[in-house]
């Protein structure tokens, strides 16, 4: 009867929903009027690039533009695959991915589109308010646990960082540990208000948020890159003259071939406009 | 003719109610299938990223080094190879990324098509090196020595005891320290939660006049209604630094502010739960005991209690359950740090937390998203044998007392 048949027809269903969706989202190639555009790639960059397509979307109504995330390394990838027509990015290429586009001979221009800085942050009852690179990479991997091995009072180091998931822990890895691995008693937290917030209420707290956050519960720390003869305060300033260390470009990448039907996007990205949008986000405008 | 389609309108709904049982049963042995052969594909896996290799020049004497050797030697904490049993030599850190420090870009080639010969040549010619690279940029006549590396071992993914998912180029898979923390936070919890709960629960159910109870039972059930990132921020905000004035610590994120959010969590279910099984218990039983002479303290101890241990233990796997599986307050005020904790005020890590931070970049199919799902697997089996131990001590009690 129908009993029987609906019976063997279900875990059909149920496997059929269960199957892995591996498939990656295809570039939409829609023949309409239209030009559809997606970008793709770093977290980092996605608030600044979602924010920028709605504006540009609002006022032009001849684009759609689809923005995803998943990391800079992912944009790359797709960008290789040609699933994507623009590849966010907060880093450069490595040479490993200029190897492959050099080997399907695409040529792949690189925009700026924005700054992103680190500041590395106290709690205010801190005495301590400039360290060095060297303190900092002994500090998160674990090598100096107390504030008065870099002349602040005796207490224990309480070291925050996010999980390993966002871009800004790869950054601050690639940049101040030297590729070295956090120590594993790091406290890691999912998100810089939280950090802020952690920072903020414990003493001996250390953690580093994007220059954007700053706020008044935490204390900013001049950094120096060169052992300890010029230290450099964070903000908005030093990162555009580019005198801060602790800061990184922003990307968009793409094929050179394509670059006609993504002019409109990386134009508004450079535009007045899109780099007022830079500030608003927290990151800081090319000029 | 209406007899007739009255038979079929039952028999659809009997279909229908049929379907849905069989739809959910079926839909969790899926699940629970999935989520095995996700997880079981960590162990097919070398803890280095797909396609990239370990090299080391050809007069080296080291043969095999440990996954934690080769994090320590990234990290610099191992200089010299004579620590790992070769000879007296610094070891030389190489990334494919470096090669610009050793040659300039027309060397490589405008296309990198001397990329290979490069590398081949300066593992040949630096006696020191490790050198990590794709081995797609492996030269034909390499004349340098892999390394080998063994695939990720159930035991050692067990009893390791450092959890670096991402770490290059190695991954250091130990699960130790999430386990650990997820049974102390959850521990923890079940201990402030229980008692507070059952105390209660009797309150409102044997003590309570009508008034008071029908103004506290509607608040505690609220409590149910609050999101769970509501909780977590309330605890990162205010139990967080309680817990380090109180307790003179460094730092509050600790396994404790876990549990007591946890504990606060869990108390809606538990007093719910236990109180309508106290209600239950029937009239001519409690009036048969204080009949008999036996104070109201006594009936609820001997009569009450018993009569209703398998409405509390349901309250009470439902809260250990939620407990356990509970992310977003953990995550939020116990620290995340991923150490083997030895008391409650140390940060812990726990595994939903560990799933919820890491699943969003975990490459899809890759190491890290498989051992995650193995992450899933370790809590199914400790949530499933918690189930299991509940059922066997009531059923062993309720023997005992009837």
């Amino acid at each position: 009867m129908n009993k029987t048949k609906l019976f063997l027809m279900l875990p059909l269903i149920g496997m059929l929903s269960c199957g892995k969706a591996k498939t990656e989202d295809q570039g939409n190639e829609t023949s309409s009027a239209a030009t559809s555009v997606t970008i793709k790639g770093s977290d980092t960059v996605l608030p600044l690039a979602q924010k920028e397509a709605e504006d540009l979307m609002k006022g032009n109504k001849e684009i759609s533009i689809t923005v995803v995330g998943g990391g800079s390394g992912v944009g790359l990838t797709a960008l290789i695959d040609g699933t994507t027509d623009i590849a966010m990015a907060s880093r450069d290429m490595k040479t490993e991915e200029k190897l492959k586009f050099s080997e399907m001979n695409k040529e792949i221009e690189e925009v700026i589109i924005a700054y992103d800085a680190l500041t590395v942050i106290v709690n205010p009852a801190n005495k301590v308010s400039k360290l060095t690179r060297e303190q900092l990479e002994k500090i998160f991997t674990g090598q100096i646990t107390n504030w008065k091995e870099v002349g602040g009072e005796d207490g224990k180091i309480v070291a925050y960082s996010r999980e390993s998931s966002s871009g800004t822990y790869e950054f601050f890895k690639d940049e101040v540990l030297d590729k070295k691995n956090y120590a594993s008693n790091i406290l890691s937290l999912p998100a810089t208000g939280a950090i802020v917030q952690a920072v903020g209420q414990t003493k001996g707290a250390i953690g580093y948020i994007g220059l954007a956050y700053e706020t008044k519960e935490v204390k900013q720390l001049a950094v120096s890159y060169d052992e300890g003869k010029t230290f450099i305060e964070p903000s908005v300033a030093s990162a555009k003259d580019k005198t801060y260390p602790i800061s990184r470009p922003l990307f968009y990448m793409f094929d050179k071939t394509n670059a006609a039907k993504v002019k409109t996007v990386v134009d508004f990205a450079l535009s007045d406009e899109g780099q007022k949008i830079v500030s608003e986000i927290g990151y800081v405008p090319l000029k | 003719m209406k007899t007739n389609f009255k038979q079929i309108k039952e028999k659809i709904i009997e279909t229908i109610l049929m379907l849905s049982s069989a739809a959910t049963s079926i839909t969790v042995v899926l699940i629970v299938f999935f989520l095995f052969v996700e997880g079981a594909g960590v162990f097919n896996k070398k803890p280095i990223d797909d396609g990239f290799l370990l090299a080391v020049s050809a007069e080296n004497t080291v043969h095999k080094l440990q996954p934690s050797q080769i994090k320590d030697i990234y990290d610099q904490k191992i200089t010299n190879w004579k620590e790992l049993g070769g000879k007296d030599q610094a070891i030389v850190l190489f990334r494919a990324g470096d090669i610009t420090d050793y040659y300039t870009e027309e060397e490589l080639g405008e296309n990198f098509e001397f990329f290979p010969d490069k590398i081949n040549e300066l593992v040949a010619k630096t006696p020191g090196i490790i050198a990590f690279f794709s081995d797609k940029y492996k030269a034909k006549d390499f004349t340098g020595r892999e390394l080998d590396i063994d695939k990720i071992k159930v035991s050692e993914f067990l009893t390791g005891e450092e959890w670096f998912p991402t770490a290059q180029p190695i991954a250091q898979m130990g699960v130790k320290p999430l386990i650990y923390g997820t049974l102390w936070v959850s521990f923890g919890a079940i201990l402030l939660a229980l008692p507070i709960g059952l105390a209660a629960a009797i309150y409102l159910s044997e003590i309570a006049k009508k008034r008071t109870r029908s103004i506290l039972k509607p608040i505690i059930e609220l409590l149910a209604g609050i999101p769970s990132v509501v909780y977590g921020f309330f605890g990162l905000v205010i139990i967080v630094p309680l817990i380090q004035s109180t307790f003179n610590l460094p730092v509050g994120e600790t396994g404790l502010a876990g549990s007591v959010v946890l504990a606060i969590m869990a108390l809606p279910t538990i007093i719910t739960i236990s109180e309508d099984a106290m209600r239950n218990t029937p009239r001519a039983m409690k009036e048969a005991s204080l009949a008999l002479g036996a104070s109201q303290w006594q009936t609820i101890y001997k009569v009450v209690m018993p009569y209703s241990a398998s409405g509390i233990t349901a309250g009470a796997i439902l809260g250990i359950g939620r407990a356990i599986g509970e992310t977003m307050a953990v995550l939020m005020v116990t620290g995340n740090a991923a150490v083997i904790p030895t008391t409650l005020l140390e940060p812990v890590r726990t595994i939903p937390a560990t799933i919820a931070a890491e699943l969003g970049e975990a490459p899809n199919g890759g190491l890290h998203y498989e051992a995650l799902f193995a992450l899933g697997c370790i809590l199914f089996i400790i949530t499933f044998g918690i189930n299991m131990l509940v059922e066997v001590v009531t059923n062993r009690k309720s023997h005992k007392k009837h």
